[in-house]
């Protein structure tokens, strides 16, 4: 397995701290003028999702993980197993609720997702950056209430809860950026 | 691909380069004579926490430096040493604006290819050059339109002691920190530490600064950190503070936690000079770094007599990004070093 030096680190890279897969959220060089090197990255735990902060030597190596993220659709989720399809192979595979964790909430079937793969078996899936989902239910807009900021809850198809314009209804269909849970635009 | 255009857009050039001229108004008006001195040395600082850039072999270069040598140059992490030289030779106070690199240094708040401005006043120590830089801050500060606040000083021991507890900094001869107890300390508040640091100081006390001194200095104003650790002299005297401690006569400038500057109160003993170059080349060697040559110009400069002298390098991009209030060193470069 290759080392990584810290002049190597950068957003994405995959490392092995602690006996557990992570992968450099940010990095931040720091030197006093005649003094020690430091950089102090923010590393993401891919088992349990936390990020920390970690302070490196100038010079420290770090294991490399062996972790990959490769593109599969997914087929469908029957309470236990999310199930996901290799495009190119067709081969399988099955990831567990804590796997998959919050990205079930925008997964309709067929969407093509990230699935990140550790030593082969699935560690966190990635839905789309943007999905465009059915609003199953909402209250009825009313006009001028502006208390809430002029947006209102509604439900979608695959469970999440959006917060939308009032002028959306139960039954239309709308863009929404899974990253941070925000509606875009309406679909028409 | 290098994306053609420059970074720093055209009002940041325009206020970098009145910067400059308002500096060299500033350097003249108090006689501070402008100085240049080569970029390329066939020397290096031995400084184990430096690395320059170093010239390939330049064969159709005619030198006189030996047939033990190629012929390469080392590019100056600072103006320093030849401006020593002159100190020596002439004994008038001077000043430079020059190029400087740092290689391995890339951040926001570093370019390895970086500006210094760096002067040296006769007959100064390093209380007096406090003085005097924060009169030139003043200037451009007022000159800029920035409130200016009288700057605050503070003792690295006193600040330390405000962190680990009263008697933490050592206050006699011996080492100016526990290890053991900064890594307690870093434990006890949740941080990480990183192992490699094993039982240097040095490095303990810069990662304590970072982490938990810097971040409390007041934003609105200078800071001056004195009485820095006899083993953080570098070319700095050796001294006692007014509570009788061991330190360098040495100081570091700050606007919050952004370092601008490092002044000392010159070494001019070449046999102390030579014995501090020939440690920091033996922690290179140790570590498996490279050693460049010494500087014998700067040392035959001390033997010959260096007049009491306090000097200061600052960095003249850190000092636009806190006159600017910008927190990314590329934004007042025209091309970072990606882009170069």
């Amino acid at each position: 397995m290759a080392n990584y030096g810290t002049n190597e680190f950068k957003g994405g890279l995959k490392i092995m701290l602690d006996g557990d897969p992570h992968a450099i959220v940010s990095n931040e060089f720091v030197k006093p003028g005649k003094g020690q090197a430091f950089t102090r990255t923010k590393v993401r735990n891919l088992k349990t999702g936390r990020v920390v902060e970690r302070t490196f030597k100038s010079g420290d190596t770090v294991e490399s993980a062996d972790v990959m993220d490769t593109k599969m659709q997914f087929l469908y989720g029957d309470g236990e197993a999310w199930h996901f399809m290799d495009p190119e192979t067709f081969e399988q595979l099955e990831a567990n609720e804590t796997t998959v964790a919050d990205a079930k909430l925008w997964l309709l079937d067929g969407a093509d997702c990230e699935v990140t793969l550790y030593n082969g078996q699935p560690l966190a899936i990635t839905p789309p950056n943007f999905v465009e989902l059915t609003i199953t239910e909402t209250d009825p807009g009313l006009r001028g209430d502006t208390a809430t900021g002029g947006t209102k809850p509604a439900h979608m198809e695959t469970g999440a809860v959006v917060k939308v314009p009032l002028f959306i209804e139960e039954g239309e269909k709308v863009r929404v950026d899974t990253r941070t849970g925000e509606y875009v635009s309406r679909v028409k | 691909m290098t994306p053609w255009e420059p970074r720093a857009p055209l009002e940041r050039l325009r206020f970098v380069a009145s910067l400059r001229a308002v500096i060299r108004a500033w350097m003249s008006a108090e006689n501070v004579l402008e100085v240049t001195t080569p970029v390329l040395s066939r020397a290096a600082p031995a400084d184990l926490h430096l690395d320059a850039f170093r010239t390939a072999p330049l064969p159709s270069t005619p030198t006189d430096d030996g047939p033990s040598t190629d012929g390469s140059r080392w590019l100056q992490t600072s103006p320093e040493y030849p401006m020593k030289r002159l100190l020596a030779a002439h004994g008038v106070d001077i000043h430079q604006i020059a190029p400087v690199f740092r290689a391995g240094e890339r951040g926001a708040r570093h370019n390895p290819e970086f500006t210094m401005l760096e002067w040296y006043r006769i007959g100064m120590d390093h209380n007096a050059l406090m003085d005097d830089v924060a009169a030139l801050f003043e200037t451009l500060w007022r000159r800029f339109d920035r409130p200016w606040h009288s700057p605050e000083r503070h003792g690295v021991h006193d600040l330390v002691n405000e962190v680990l507890g009263a008697g933490a900094a050592a206050t006699d001869r011996g080492p100016f920190l526990d290890v053991v107890q900064v890594r307690a300390h870093f434990l006890a508040e949740g941080r990480s530490w990183p192992a490699s640091i094993g039982d240097d100081a040095d490095a303990a006390l810069d990662l304590l600064l970072d982490e938990f001194v810097l971040p409390r200095l007041p934003r609105d104003r200078l800071t001056f950190l004195h009485g820095w650790p006899p083993s953080q002299a570098a070319l700095a005297r050796l001294g006692t503070d007014a509570a009788g401690r061991d330190v360098a006569e040495r100081f570091e400038v700050y606007m919050g936690a952004l370092e601008i500057g490092n002044g000392y109160h010159e070494l001019a003993d070449a046999d102390e000079q030579r014995a501090r170059f020939e440690q920091e080349l033996a922690r290179r060697r140790a570590g498996g770094r490279e050693t460049p040559p010494l500087d014998e110009g700067l040392l035959g400069a001390l033997a010959a007599g260096l007049p009491d002298c306090a000097g200061v390098a600052v960095g003249l991009d850190r000092l636009a990004m806190a006159l600017a209030d910008v927190t990314h060193i590329d934004e007042l470069i025209a091309f970072p070093f990606e882009r170069a």
